[in-house]
């Protein structure tokens, strides 16, 4: 029990938390609209799209890879989609929407996989310029507008309430969309598949030591492959969430995001070097970062000054692990040689 | 003869135009502790490689617990019951004791999902075998060296190993690990598996040992029983050459001590360390693995800042908070680990050989004189014998013994007064660890004052003119080196 | 015959970036000569190539290091609306700038890559944060400041003398912005080859625990390293300035991974301890050529530019890939 208490608190995952916690009373007290209804449900509306990119990214980071190619991933394979639906006019469900968008996704993400897994090349050179082709693809090939039109489908996806809450003071509601059932859906996937899959194990077992890895008979090479494939229909869900929140598509507004994903999923404890991390870091990291990003407003802080702090949460928060893993690793070092 | 566990013969294999073996043979009985011995480049590890299935032999014989193997794949050579320990225990650093012991199993059934109480269950009956105490919730990163290879061992003995080799197993471990270890060896050779113990450690070979064989250049040099074995054939066997190993006598003293420590302090690795080093000295410094003579050596070179107490240089305190203080002050380092600190690897040769006097080489302080670098280089690799064609190959090319030249000689171009040397000639193999000793003693006879920190008690005793001893941090005990015995010191160390 | 092929494998990516330029030019004469090969349209192409041409050069140093600059842009940005804000106060929003007030530009630049710089290399020295969370976290920063400055519009309304003074080219042939790429790309080279600064560098990229065994100022040299290319950077936005004759804090967004993939496809190693200006300065001007050169045939997409980058570098990935078995097997 002690020893289990003491293992939690020297992982990174208290410590977002308790930013988390502290940053909300801040707002709190501030505003007093921090833990209202409405509030904590436009957030967690606004974590869906991010919570999945990161759970993405997640997996890459674990396995001592990286990703930037997913927004344009995630653009392409959505802005193909709703142009399709829309081209022949379909007016069914959301359901086929995102079952082509899978598909597209696994196809994008796989030309990552066959190059990161099967010819072993650096990662993050590789999604960098598969990143440019799926971009170029959109919108040169495909010459991808914006589309103020989406599916009925789509449209009736994206403006369904799973609940609504509202401020009894002000008034205001807001609505929690279905696709956060989505973004639920892929987190208890993700949890399943990390936890009780030999495939899952063997991602941190490959982030961990490859050449074990390989040594105690996983496929490599396949796992990396299949891995990305992953990447790219989780990315993919969430491009298709992401329009019918949005109810247009616009082809570019997701590219860039992908550094603030990695920063949130670091920030969440995730290692750079791959094979350590939990699920439950990845997304308090993200949302830490969303929280920051949304609570401008509340904090009385013009939506400008937005970046700055994010930029700040960033340093301050790597800076802090950064510092921490480096003395913890030196009082490790003693603590051996104690036991020794 | 039907009484052989393992019988390899007339084995030979090439890469490219190199005969890396050359006709061996190794023949090892069931439930004998069994040394294979040889320098670095003789094949020991290439054998072990045919043995488990990574390299195709190109000729020769190998019986197996009675069986021919033909072609074997790595997971054949497991299912026969052979285990390899490598030198880095192939573990995951990031999962846990439970599922490193378990993984393999698990992988190897051809299972899609992981079953956690079934992985409890491997694991504890893993470290049953072993009698092995530890939190199965612990990841392996926290674990220290010899806890590492205590679970290498027991998940190398859930296969129903017959046979277990270990690849110099007790290169990073303190001595009352290697005890330790050596004593889990005994209890696996009890229950009838043999083990084959890969060392060029004189000492260990004699302790564990009950037949060896050793290795030269790709050939067999000899095979028998440890009995019959002494230092003086071992060495031989092992490099083909004699050696009469000199006895270093300090000539030249300098009259002042041209470094003093007064009181240095690092809380929680060292307390109120002092001495004093003349020119011409060789000074050994000796302890277990936790002594702290690691953080002393790194506090005279300012890798780490001592908490309090002085270094003085020439009678005159100096501080120094960094590497660079201590060349300003001619104080060098030559790093414990040769590999990751001392040498930049991929690098040439000579810019390792002046990386750390470079910015002497320049013309008007600014331009890089490629002329005055080159002479530098021929100098030195002249100097040192360092045994290249072209000192612009990578330092990869070069042995273990030539790797540790260049980086006596990085030092040595620094013109220093002091040299620190952590574990010298750790990994070096016999012949160049001799060659190096040569070097040291003629440096200090020179005028050089000399550090050596080091557990290898033959080598302190040998090369240094006194030895301190640290224990838990404090400096317990200085000798004269020409009237002490390895006992003594063990028992000021212990 | 030893020296040829070791200056051939030393200069392997040069060859190889050169090659697909001369194929590209070959066919560039087949189709479209009469477009192409105009005066206009290389001036054109040496007036745009250096705003992030020169970005790439310093962020190639930081690279060399193992590291990563993510900053660029934010600084770019940033030094660029600084100087605008300076301009307007001192001449007001339609004044009259002497030419020799650049200087004080320059010096405005040096400054801000001399702090941003110093910052990003604390982060990575002293804290040892992963170099791509530190300069990611800075250009976020950064990029915030530049939105809180403009309230995230365009500012155009500034002595536009700099903007022509920037944009002229002496004697008609020669373009400003190319002048001064070139001066820093020597001043690069100059440090690079021929002063230690090159070997330490490279040393470092290679190992860094060896480089602090070594004595080597560990910390100087980053802080250099990550000086200069701030310093890169903040030029970079001068000439963006002047092309542009406005700034705005989200100029230039794809330049972060437009320069990072020329610096890979010049031959850097993101992992450090290998690369050479002649590489990237071939890229630069590869990137430069193809991008012209598609945008010659009207019925083609400018966006293809964006695919094809990321085809050749995919390609420069898998060329490397094949060229090391093939060495390994000999």
């Amino acid at each position: 029990m002690n020893n289990s208490v003491k293992r939690l608190f020297r992982s990174n995952e208290p410590y977002i938390f308790l930013i988390i916690v502290i940053l909300g009373i801040a707002v709190q007290i501030r505003s007093g609209q921090f833990f209202t209804a409405n509030n904590i449900v436009d957030l967690l509306s606004a974590l869906i799209v991010p919570g999945m990119f990161a759970l993405g990214e997640f997996l890459a980071l674990i396995a001592g890879g990286i990703d930037v190619s997913f927004p344009a991933l995630a653009s392409l394979s959505a802005y193909a989609v709703t142009k399709l639906l829309l081209d022949r006019e379909y007016q069914g469900n959301v359901f086929l929407a995102f079952v082509i968008a899978a598909l597209i996704g696994a196809v994008l993400g796989a030309l990552n996989g066959l190059l990161i897994g099967y010819l072993n090349l650096n990662a993050m050179i590789v999604t960098l310029g598969t990143s440019s082709i799926f971009q170029g693809i959109m919108q040169g090939t495909l010459r991808a507008n914006q589309l103020a039109a989406i599916p009925a489908g789509m449209k009736a996806f994206g403006t369904t309430a799973l609940f609504r809450g509202s401020n009894a003071e002000t008034g205001i509601s807001s609505m929690l969309p279905m696709t956060f059932l989505v973004f639920v859906a892929v987190c208890i996937v993700m949890y399943l598949l990390l936890r009780y899959t030999i495939f899952g194990r063997g991602i941190y077992a490959i982030g961990g030591n490859p050449a074990s890895a390989h040594a105690a008979g996983f496929n490599v090479r396949r796992t990396k492959f299949l891995m990305y494939i992953m990447i790219g229909i989780i990315a993919s869900l969430s491009g298709i969430c992401r329009v019918c929140m949005m109810q247009q598509m616009h082809p570019t507004n997701m590219l860039g995001m992908e550094m603030n994903i990695i920063a949130g999923v670091v920030l969440g404890g995730v290692s750079l070097i791959g094979g350590r991390g939990t699920l439950t870091g990845c997304i308090l990291g993200t949302f830490l970062i969303v929280l920051v990003e949304n609570s401008m407003i509340l904090l009385g802080i013009p939506t400008t000054w937005s970046n700055v702090f994010v930029g700040l949460v960033i340093l301050i928060g790597v800076s802090v692990s950064a510092y921490q893993t480096m003395h913890v690793r030196r009082a490790k070092s003693m603590n051996t040689k104690e036991a020794a | 003869m039907a009484n052989s566990l393992l019988k390899a013969e007339h084995i030979k294999i090439s890469f490219g135009n190199v005969h890396a073996l050359r006709d061996v043979s190794l023949e090892i009985r069931p439930g004998e502790i069994h040394c294979l011995a040889g320098e670095n480049g003789c094949g020991k590890s290439t054998i072990v490689k045919i043995i488990t299935g990574v390299y195709q032999r190109d000729g020769g014989t190998i019986e197996f617990a009675g069986k021919e193997f033909g072609k074997i794949t790595p997971i054949d050579a497991i299912n026969a019951g052979i285990q390899v320990i490598y030198q880095d225990f192939s573990l995951f650093p990031n999962l846990t004791v439970e599922e490193n012991l378990a993984l393999n199993t698990e992988v190897a059934s051809g299972k899609k999902m992981i079953h956690w109480k079934k992985v409890q269950e491997i694991a504890r009956e893993a470290i049953s075998k072993t009698n092995f105490d530890i939190d199965l919730k612990a990841k392996v990163e926290a674990l220290t060296v010899a806890q590492k290879q205590m679970v290498a061992i027991s998940r190398a003995l859930m296969y129903n190993a017959k046979l277990i080799i270990m690849d110099e197993p007790t290169t990073a471990l303190t001595k009352k690990e290697v005890k330790a270890l050596f004593d889990v060896i005994l209890q696996l050779k009890s229950q009838g598996i043999a083990i084959l113990f890969i060392s060029h450690k004189l000492d260990e070979v004699f302790e564990i040992s009950d037949r060896f064989t050793i290795f030269r250049d790709g050939k067999l040099v000899a095979t028998g029983n440890t009995k019959e074995l002494d230092d003086k054939k071992f060495t031989f066997y092992m490099t083909g050459r004699e050696f009469e190993d000199k006895k270093f006598e300090a000539v030249h003293i300098s009259e002042k001590p041209v470094l003093e420590l007064d009181g240095l302090t690092m809380e929680g690795a060292f307390q109120d360390v002092s001495f004093r080093l003349h020119g011409g000295e060789i000074l050994g410094i000796t302890g277990l693995l936790d002594s702290g003579r690691t953080e002393l050596g790194l506090a005279m070179f300012g890798m780490r800042r001592a908490t309090s107490g002085r270094i003085l240089r020439n009678g005159e305190p100096v501080v120094i908070a960094n590497p660079g203080d201590a060349i300003r002050h001619k104080i060098g380092y030559v790093p414990e680990d040769r590999l990751s600190e001392g040498l930049f690897l991929p690098r040439s040769i000579g810019d390792n050989i002046i990386i750390s006097e470079i910015d002497k080489l320049t013309r008007n302080k600014i331009i890089f004189d490629l002329k005055k670098r080159d002479a530098e280089v021929a100098k030195w690799v002249q100097e040192l014998e360092i045994k290249t064609p072209d000192p612009g190959n990578a330092s990869t090319t070069l042995s273990g013994g030539n790797q540790q030249r260049i980086v006596l000689a990085k030092w040595l171009a620094c013109d220093l007064d002091v040299l620190i040397l952590n574990g010298p000639t750790v990994g070096v193999d016999i012949g160049s660890k001799h060659d190096i000793h040569n070097i040291l003693q003629k440096l200090a006879g020179n005028g050089l004052a000399v550090i050596i920190i080091s557990d290898d008690l033959p080598e302190v005793i040998q090369n240094c003119s006194r030895v301190l001893v640290i224990r838990s941090g404090r400096i317990v005990k200085e000798f004269q080196s020409r009237d002490v015995s390895e006992q003594l010191i063990v028992d000021a160390m212990m | 015959m030893k020296k040829i092929s070791s200056v051939y494998s030393k200069n392997r990516e040069v060859g190889r970036l050169l090659l697909i330029i001369l194929c590209w030019l070959i066919f560039m004469s087949l189709t479209q000569a009469k477009k192409f090969y105009t005066m206009p349209n290389f001036l054109t192409m040496a007036g745009q190539f250096p705003e992030y041409g020169v970005m790439a050069l310093g962020g190639m140093l930081c690279m060399i290091t193992g590291g990563i600059d993510l900053s660029v842009v934010g600084t770019a940005n940033f030094a660029s609306i600084l100087c605008v804000l300076l301009l307007t106060r001192v001449f007001g929003v339609d004044g009259v700038m002497p030419p020799a007030f650049s200087a004080v530009l320059f010096l405005v630049v040096i400054l801000i890559g001399i702090l941003v710089g110093s910052v990003n290399a604390g982060l990575v020295s002293k804290l040892k944060v992963p170099p791509i969370l530190a300069t990611l976290g800075m250009n976020q920063f950064l990029t915030g400041l530049c939105i809180v400055m403009t309230g995230g519009a365009a500012v155009s309304d500034f002595p536009k003398q700099y903007c022509d003074l920037f944009s002229q080219a002496i004697g008609g042939v020669l373009p400003v912005r190319l002048l001064v790429f070139l001066a820093v790309a020597f001043l690069i080279w100059f440090v690079l080859e021929k002063t230690t600064y090159g070997t330490k560098l490279r040393m470092y990229g290679t190992s860094a625990r060896a480089a602090e065994f070594a004595a080597i100022d560990t910390g100087k040299l980053l802080r250099k390293t990550y000086i200069t290319s701030s310093i890169c950077a903040g030029i970079g936005g001068l000439m963006m300035m002047a092309n542009y004759s406005s700034v705005r804090a989200d100029y230039g967004s794809n330049y972060t991974m437009q320069t990072i993939l020329i610096i890979v496809l010049g031959g850097v190693s993101p992992n450090g301890g290998k690369g050479r200006l002649s590489g990237v300065v071939t890229a630069i001007v590869l990137l430069k050529l193809l991008e012209s050169g598609i945008n010659r045939f009207r019925s083609v997409s400018t966006y293809y530019v964006t695919l094809i980058w990321g085809v050749v570098l995919i390609l420069a990935l898998i060329m490397d890939y094949m060229g090391q078995r093939t060495a390994r097997d000999h």
